[in-house]
């Protein structure tokens, strides 16, 4: 069983889908296109921010759906993304790991990589406000 | 270093946002976006953002999401460290914050103005703030620095 929810309309219109589930934490992937380029040859920074950001979500909405709170509504605060490798014409993944989930707000984690899982190419913390629905 | 290298532009031209922008924001990710030139000055770049249906973010009801806000803020801050340099060199994005202060209202164009507040010969120091509307009333803020990779800012 998965907690997975369908992923927003941004997602879907640049090709975002989730590849799989790791031990209940989904790991997104976009195939490379020109939506995604940035410079000729490279995926844009703003793409691979935009799919760390969404991996960072699924990640917290699966934890949040674990402990019965699939309702909270979620509203980002920050992120900090730092770009470690440029990322190349093919496959990107994406994972979030939730670091921190208490009643108000949420620090996750979110990592980018492509051929090579352990050379990734970019890492964001992204900090949530969590909203009880009324 | 030679000037061959470190001038991509022919001898003499200073980067143009305005023209670059014409190229830049009708392929790839800053095309297919819909990123449009607004304005510039000497070390600052505002790029558009008009709303799209298809860029709604996590909590629906037609709020963009944040991954598009990005994007806009790396295009428009990104131009601002060559308008200033005034050479079209290579670079690469190092680190990118944003803060969001609130949502980007649905049906907004959102504007994203760039500001490179301090380029060394390998480094470029970015600002920059979207909004919606109002420059007073900013969507998010941004903070963050580019490295060139071939050649030098200065």
């Amino acid at each position: 069983m998965s907690a997975q929810q369908p992923l927003p309309p941004y997602a879907e219109a640049l090709g975002i889908v989730i590849d799989h589930d790791e031990a209940g934490e989904p790991v997104l992937r976009v195939e490379f296109s020109p939506r995604v380029q940035g410079r000729p040859g490279f995926l844009h920074g703003g793409a691979m921010s935009g799919l760390m950001e969404m991996a960072a979500f699924a990640a917290l909405r699966a934890e949040l759906a674990a402990r019965g709170e699939a309702s909270m509504q979620l509203k980002p605060v920050n992120i900090q993304v730092e770009f470690m490798r440029g990322g190349t014409e093919q496959v990107t993944y994406a994972k979030g790991t939730v670091t921190r989930a208490g009643r108000r707000v949420a620090l996750v984690n979110a990592e980018a990589w492509q051929d090579d899982r352990t050379k990734p190419i970019a890492l964001a913390q992204i900090k949530v406000l969590l909203i009880p629905a009324e | 270093m030679s000037d061959e290298k470190r001038h991509v532009l022919p001898p003499g031209t200073r980067f143009d946002p305005s023209l670059a922008s014409r190229v830049m924001t009708r392929h790839g990710h800053g095309g297919w976006l819909g990123l449009q030139y607004h304005a510039h000055g000497e070390d600052w770049v505002e790029l558009a953002l008009p709303w799209r249906e298809d860029l709604v973010g996590i909590d629906g009801a037609g709020v963009l999401a944040s991954g598009p806000i990005i994007s806009l803020m790396d295009n428009a801050t990104s131009m601002s460290v060559w308008t200033k340099s005034g050479n079209f060199v290579p670079h690469a994005t190092l680190d990118l914050r944003v803060d969001y202060m609130r949502a980007a209202k649905p049906g907004n164009t959102v504007i994203g103005r760039g500001e490179c507040y301090k380029l060394t010969r390998t480094i470029s120091f970015i600002r920059g703030i979207a909004h919606d509307g109002d420059p007073a009333d900013p969507v998010a803020h941004v903070i963050g620095t580019f490295m060139a990779t071939h050649g030098s800012y200065r």
